[in-house]
C-alpha cells in the first residue's frame, strides 16, 4: 500500500504584519502569516481575517433596499451607525467620505474633519477612512483627515499613482496606514507599493487592495491577481507581501443582484437572500485568495463571515 | 503530472529516423509533451517506455463521468493548483440530496433538477441528485431511486452503506451509471463488486487520507478505477487541509491513489443555509469537484453557480459578451449611449456604473475578440470603423431619437476618425475610467 505523505510547501517570505489602531484605541493586526490562506499544516496564521463594516458620512441614497431595512434609522446619524457596526462585529469601521464627493455634495475640510472626529469618538475600534475617490478632492480632505486622527493609526484610502504623495505625507506625519488601490494589476500594485515605499512610508503602514469586482462582475480576476501577489510575497518579494483589504460590500452590493428588487427573473430567488449570499460568496472566495481584511455591509453576513473566519482558524 | 518533453524524451530511441515525422527524437518528444502528436507514431518505442510512458502521462486527476447522456457530470483532468496557472477544467458538479424518508423528496428533487439560470448567454444548471437510504429500508430507496430517475434528467448519486439496498437501486437505475457512494472499508468488496457488476464510478470514504488511499488501491486492483473520493471532514479548516493535500500530492507528487476527484458534503458542517453556501463556495475555490448540499433555493444556487462560473473561467479566455446593444436601467429613445469593447470585465464595470447613474442608458458593445479598450485599440480590434459598422448593424439611427454617442475616454483619438465614419453624429468623449461616468453624465449629457 503507498504510505501518504504530505508534502508541505515551505516559503521563504512572509506577509507584512499591520496594526490598525493606537494612542488608547484598540487595535487590530492583520497579516503576519507565512502560508497561504488558512494552510495551517503549512505554516504559521498568526492574525486572523478582519472584519470592518462600512458607514457613510451621508445616509446612502443609492444602497440596496435589502442594506437599508437592516440598518434602519441609524445611517442618517454616522457615530449611531458606527456604534450599531461595532455593536454588530465589526472590528474596524470603514469611513466612506461620500458627500465629499463633487456630485454628492462637495463638503469641504470642515466636515471631513467633524465627521472623523464624531466617529473616533463615538466607537473605540480601529478606523479606515475613504475618500471619493477624485484625486483632487482627496488630496484636499484626506489631509484634514489625517490631522484629526493624529497618533490614532487610522487607515487612509485610496491612494493611486496620482494622489500618492498626498496621502503618504499625511500617512507619515500622522502615524497613519496607507490604502493604494491597484484594480486588477499586479505589476501596478507592486510599483504604487514600490512609489510609496520611496517616499518613506514605513513598509508596515501599507495595507493593499486590489479588489476589482464581485461575484459575477470579474471575481475570477481579482481572484487570481491576489493569488498571484500573494505567492510572489510568500516567494520573498517584499513588496508585494503587504495584507491585503478588500472592500468586499461596496463590490457586492452595487450589483443588480443585490439591488434591483423588481423585474427580475424567478430563477434569481428571493432578492433579499441573494443580496446576502452575493456578499458572503464574494467574501469566502477573496479570503480563499488571501484577503486579511474584508469591509462588508450587511450585519447577516458580518456574523455569518466572522462566523467562517473563526472555523478556517482551526 | 504532465511529462515535460526532456522526460519523454529519456524514453525514446534517441537514434533520429525520422520515420514519427519529426527530424529528431527530441523533437518528437517536444511535440508528444504539448500532445500535439502521438506515442504510436514512433514504431521503435519498447513495450516497457510504453507502459512507463503511459504511466507516467495519466492524468494527475482522473477524469471520472457520472451519469449518461447531455446531462452528465465530468469531472476530474485537473493539471494545476492554481487557476492562472493554467485554468481549472471540468466545474464541480453541484448536487442537491434527497432523502428517501421525506415524503417531499420527489417533488425537491423535480424542482432543483428543472432549475436553471442564464449569465452572459451561458444557461446554469443543477447536475444531479443525491438519493440517500435515510430510511434504512432498501424497498424504499430503491422506489425513491427509480422516481427520482423518472422525474428528472440529471446525474444520480445513490448514498447507502447498506449492500443489499444498493444493488436493489441499481436494478431500477444502474444504466444510467449512478455514482455509487460509497465503499468504506466495512463494505469495500462489495460495494466495488457492485460497480464493477453495474460499470458504475464508486466513490469511497476514508477516515483519513491513508484511509482513502488505501480503499482506492484496493479498487483499482479489483479493476474499477472510475473513482471519487470523500476524505470524511465536514468543516471549513479540516476539509480545505484535506482537500489541498489530496490535490497537492495528485498534482506535485502524482499520488495515483489520491488522483481522483473529490466530494464534499458542505451542508454537514453547517449551521445555516449561508453557512452551508460559503463552504459550498470555498470548495468551489478550493478543490472539491462534486459537492453534494442539503438545501436548495434559487437565491443560493444562482450566487453559487455564479462562483463556480466565475472560479472555471479560463484565464486564457475571458468571458466574452456577446456584440449586440445592451439596455441599461430601462432607457427609452432619448437615453444615453455609450460604446464600449466586449471583454467582460470592461462591459462590467461600464455597465455597472451606468446602472447605478441613474442614468438609462444604451451600451454598445462591439466585438474585439474579448480584448479591454487599450488593448483592442492597439490591435487594431477596436477602430472608427468597427464602431461605425456596430451604430449601423444594431440599427441605432433608427431605434435611437438623437445621435451622440459617447466614447471611452482611452480612445478619444478615434475621435476623428469616428466623425468621418459617421458624418451625421456628435461624438463625446467619456471619461478613462468607468468610475467616473455617472458624474461625467451629470455635466455633460442633456
Ligand atoms: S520515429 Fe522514433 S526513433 Fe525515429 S526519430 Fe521519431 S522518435 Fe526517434
Amino acid at each position: 500500500m503507498p504510505s501518504v505523505e504530505i508534502p508541505l510547501e515551505k516559503w521563504t517570505g512572509q506577509v507584512h504584519q499591520v496594526t490598525l489602531g493606537a494612542g488608547g484605541r484598540k487595535t487590530v493586526t492583520v497579516g503576519g502569516e507565512n502560508t497561504l490562506p488558512y494552510l495551517h499544516f503549512d505554516g504559521t496564521i498568526p492574525n486572523k481575517t478582519a472584519v470592518a463594516i462600512e458607514i457613510q458620512d451621508i445616509a446612502p441614497a443609492d444602497w440596496s433596499p435589502t442594506l437599508l431595512k437592516a440598518w434602519g434609522d441609524v445611517v442618517n446619524d454616522p457615530a449611531t451607525w458606527a456604534k450599531k457596526a461595532v455593536e454588530y462585529g465589526a472590528e474596524a469601521i470603514l469611513l466612506n467620505l461620500k458627500s465629499a464627493h463633487p456630485d454628492e455634495g462637495n463638503t469641504g475640510i470642515a466636515e471631513a474633519k467633524a465627521v472623523t472626529d464624531k466617529i473616533l469618538s463615538a466607537v473605540d475600534v480601529p478606523l479606515i477612512v475613504i475618500g471619493t475617490g477624485v484625486a483632487d478632492k482627496d488630496n484636499e480632505i484626506l489631509p484634514a483627515v489625517s490631522e484629526a486622527a493624529r497618533g490614532q493609526r487610522i487607515a487612509i484610502g485610496n491612494c493611486e499613482e496620482k494622489n500618492y504623495r498626498t496621502v503618504v505625507a499625511v500617512c507619515i506625519a500622522d502615524g497613519h496606514i496607507a490604502i493604494p488601490s491597484s484594480p486588477v494589476d499586479l505589476n501596478l500594485a507592486k510599483q504604487l507599493n514600490i512609489l510609496l515605499t520611496d517616499a518613506g512610508l514605513p513598509i508596515d503602514a501599507i495595507l493593499m487592495d486590489p479588489t476589482t469586482g464581485a461575484l459575477g462582475y470579474g471575481l475570477e480576476y481579482t481572484y487570481s491577481v491576489m493569488e498571484r501577489l500573494r505567492m510572489a510575497g510568500l516567494g520573498g518579494d517584499k513588496l508585494t507581501a503587504m495584507p491585503i483589504i478588500n472592500n468586499v460590500g461596496e463590490d457586492a452590493w452595487k450589483q443588480k443582484e443585490a439591488k434591483v428588487a423588481q423585474g427580475l427573473p424567478e430563477s434569481w430567488g428571493d432578492m433579499e437572500t441573494r443580496g446576502i449570499i452575493w456578499e458572503e460568496q464574494t467574501a469566502i472566495s477573496l479570503m480563499q485568495a488571501g484577503s486579511n481584511l474584508v469591509v462588508l455591509r450587511h450585519p447577516q453576513s458580518v456574523a455569518k463571515v466572522g462566523a467562517a473566519i473563526t472555523k478556517l482558524m482551526g | 503530472m504532465a511529462l515535460t518533453g526532456v522526460q519523454i524524451y529519456k524514453f525514446l530511441p534517441k537514434t533520429n529516423c525520422k520515420e514519427c515525422g519529426f527530424p529528431t527524437c527530441l523533437s518528437f518528444a517536444m511535440k508528444l509533451a504539448q500532445r500535439a502528436t502521438e506515442l504510436g507514431a514512433c514504431p521503435y518505442v519498447s513495450d516497457e517506455a510504453k507502459s512507463n510512458l503511459e504511466a507516467a502521462s495519466r492524468p494527475p486527476v482522473r477524469l471520472v463521468t457520472v451519469g449518461v447522456g447531455e446531462k452528465k457530470i465530468e469531472v476530474g483532468n485537473e493539471v494545476v493548483l492554481f487557476r492562472h496557472e493554467k485554468t481549472f477544467v471540468h466545474p464541480a458538479g453541484l448536487v442537491l440530496r434527497v432523502k428517501d424518508s421525506d415524503a417531499d423528496a420527489v417533488a425537491k428533487a423535480k424542482e432543483a433538477a428543472a432549475y436553471s439560470v442564464e449569465r452572459v448567454g451561458i444557461n446554469m444548471y443543477l447536475d444531479g441528485i443525491a438519493i440517500e437510504n435515510d430510511s434504512k429500508d432498501a424497498a424504499k430507496f430503491a422506489k425513491l431511486a427509480a422516481d427520482v430517475k423518472a422525474a428528472t434528467d440529471v446525474a444520480l448519486i445513490l448514498m447507502s452503506s447498506d449492500t443489499a439496498a444498493m444493488k436493489a437501486a441499481l436494478e431500477k437505475v444502474g444504466e444510467d451509471k449512478p455514482l455509487i457512494y460509497a465503499a468504506t472499508a466495512d463494505n469495500a468488496d462489495a460495494m466495488i463488486e457492485l460497480a464493477k457488476k453495474y460499470s458504475c464510478p464508486l466513490a469511497v470514504y476514508g477516515n483519513g487520507l491513508q484511509e482513502v488511499a488505501d480503499l482506492t488501491e484496493q479498487a483499482a486492483k479489483a479493476g474499477v478505477e472510475d473513482l471519487v473520493i470523500d476524505p470524511a471532514t465536514r468543516g471549513y479548516a479540516d476539509s480545505l487541509d484535506a482537500l489541498t493535500q489530496i490535490r497537492r500530492l495528485a498534482i506535485k507528487k502524482s499520488f495515483v491513489a489520491l488522483g481522483y476527484p473529490v466530494i464534499t458534503f458542505p451542508g454537514e458542517g453547517a449551521e445555516s443555509i449561508d453557512d452551508e453556501a460559503m463552504l459550498a463556495g470555498m470548495h468551489i475555490a478550493k478543490y472539491a469537484s462534486i459537492i453534494v448540499l442539503d438545501n436548495f433555493s434559487p437565491a443560493v444556487a444562482y450566487p453559487l453557480l455564479t462562483a463556480r462560473l466565475n472560479i472555471y473561467t479560463d484565464p486564457q479566455k475571458p468571458i466574452q459578451m456577446a456584440a449586440g446593444v445592451y439596455p441599461l436601467g430601462d432607457p427609452k429613445a432619448d437615453s444615453v449611449l455609450c460604446v464600449t469593447t466586449n471583454f467582460s470585465l470592461t462591459y462590467f464595470s461600464i455597465a455597472g456604473e451606468l446602472e447605478n447613474s441613474g442614468y438609462p442608458s444604451h451600451l454598445l458593445v462591439c466585438d474585439t475578440e474579448g480584448l479591454s479598450v487599450l488593448t483592442a485599440w492597439a490591435a487594431g480590434k477596436f477602430d472608427a470603423e468597427k464602431i461605425a459598422k456596430a451604430v449601423k448593424e444594431f440599427k441605432l439611427p433608427d431605434t435611437l431619437s438623437h445621435k451622440k454617442i459617447i466614447l471611452p475616454g482611452g480612445v478619444a483619438v478615434l475621435k476623428g476618425d469616428l466623425e468621418d465614419e459617421l458624418p451625421d453624429w456628435e461624438i463625446l468623449v467619456g471619461p478613462r475610467e468607468a468610475m467616473a461616468i455617472g458624474s461625467y453624465l451629470k455635466q455633460n449629457w442633456s
